[in-house]
């Protein structure tokens, strides 16, 4: 049996270097890789590219990175909730590509499941289609995107084994499936470590094919950004 | 008297039809949620991967791996279930989900709308909001008629970056309900008390009104 296990975070981050791409898992501060972003800061590797939908908040996910001026541009959707993320994007420190979220979530699939580009229509007629090629079909006006090249994908699973098979849970899922795809190296981090043979297979969100490291996360924080609740009366 | 945000939603809730799948943007549209019709039944698509979205959870439940597009704990209903974004845009961008309704900038009277960027002063992202609008047949606004400082808000043309092009079907304001097309905007109702002539005056756009508008029903 093919096993995928690595012994801790820092074996884990083995190759990672200044200068690269990375994707990291997430959709806001939910499902996050915790651990391999913290491991990210102690390296203080520089100069990064990062892959994903948000960029944390100011103290916490992607936020801890942007604090310590490692990241060189940022490649998401939204990042309305970091202070420090606007301060540095209106002065041009940080670079940033901002992209309709389901073309970020399709380009990160088609990365992984080798489709060098894909037509879509978000962003017709808008500025993310300048300089991009355009094209009708069906009488309706489509835009040409294409996939990314990361060295490292960085995701957070619920569960998994020691073949690299996930298990993911609620929300938590979201962008981690398909950068778990298109990492030249995988990392996942995960809540539960098991023995091959131990999940069902008819359970398994993303086989270990994908995988290439895995290891069991410490002390996940798993912060809610936006504590809403009903109150019993 | 002028809808507050509150009743906006309330009116958009008419809107709903049963059986559809709604996708509610952040703000004013979240509120709809409140004031489904009876005998309507609906399911709430939030696009980070969640069908069948509940009410917020009873305090001391909630669950971090839980929540929605606008990062606030939710609850997953019965017969709700769990996707990845790639699959949840999917059902975006492929028609599935019926009816969209979001928050606008701008929206101009050919269906243009701008809600996502003011150059040089606020930059927070698009999310999801391009491939809403690029995707969905039913495209619903839900704003205030005037901007802060008092300026239209329908226009005849967006001065702000797009986020979809004429893609807006119709918009529910503080003031009015009016549909767009034939590059105009058509007045449909008037908020109760609300004047032909102020609606006139808050829109910038080509307005067009024809015979007796009614007052909206709450």
């Amino acid at each position: 049996m093919i096993n995928k296990v690595v012994k801790n975070v820092e074996d884990a981050l083995k190759g990672v270097a200044s200068g690269m791409e990375f994707m990291l898992g997430g959709f806001g501060l939910c499902g996050i890789p915790e651990n391999c972003i913290s491991e990210l800061v102690r390296l203080g590797v520089k100069d990064l590219t990062c892959i994903s939908n948000n960029a944390g908040v100011d103290d916490f996910g992607l936020g801890l990175l942007l604090q310590k001026r490692q990241i060189k541009k940022m490649i998401s959707s939204y990042v309305g909730e970091n202070d420090e993320f606007e301060r540095q994007m209106l002065s041009g420190e940080l670079e940033v590509d901002l992209i309709p979220q389901g073309t970020l979530a399709e380009r990160c699939r088609a990365t992984g499941a080798g489709i060098p580009a894909f037509y879509t229509p978000a962003g017709f007629g808008t500025e993310v289609a300048e300089g991009k090629e355009t094209r009708e079909f069906n009488g309706k006006m489509y835009v040409l995107e294409k996939a990314f090249n990361p060295a490292f994908a960085f995701v957070k699973a619920w569960k998994g084994d020691t073949a690299g098979n996930l298990i993911f849970k609620g929300t938590a899922r979201n962008f981690n499936p398909m950068m778990a795809m298109a990492g030249k190296i995988t990392v996942v981090e995960v809540e539960e470590l098991v023995e091959a043979g131990t999940l069902d297979p008819n359970q398994i969100h993303i086989p270990g094919i994908f995988v290439q490291r895995i290891f069991e996360g410490k002390n996940y924080e798993k912060r809610i950004e936006q504590r809403t609740v009903t109150i019993k009366s | 008297m002028a809808l507050d945000k509150t009743q906006i939603a309330q009116r958009i809730a008419q809107e709903l039809q049963h059986n559809w799948y709604v996708n509610l943007g952040i703000g004013i549209p979240t509120l709809v949620a409140n004031y489904i019709p009876e005998g309507i039944d609906v399911e709430f698509q939030s696009e980070n991967g969640l069908l069948g979205m509940g009410p917020f959870p009873i305090e001391g439940t909630e669950d971090a791996d839980l929540i929605n597009a606008g990062k606030q704990t939710v609850t997953i209903l019965k017969g709700g279930s769990l996707f990845d974004s790639a699959m949840s845009f999917a059902m975006i961008r492929g028609q599935h989900v019926q009816l969209t309704v979001l928050g606008a900038m701008e929206v101009a009277q050919n269906g243009d709308i701008a809600n996502w960027k003011i150059p040089g002063r606020m930059v927070k992202g698009m999310g999801g909001a391009m491939d809403l609008v690029a995707s969905a047949d039913n495209i619903i606004v839900a704003m205030m008629h005037t901007n802060k400082r008092g300026e239209s808000k329908l226009l005849k043309q967006c001065s702000l970056p797009l986020t979809g092009v004429g893609c807006v079907t119709k918009i529910v304001t503080n003031l009015a309900v009016l549909e767009v097309k034939d590059n105009a905007f058509y007045l449909l109702e008037r908020a109760p008390g609300v004047s032909l002539e102020e609606i006139k005056t808050a829109t910038a756009g080509n307005l067009i009104i024809e015979g007796d508008i009614p007052e909206m029903k709450l």
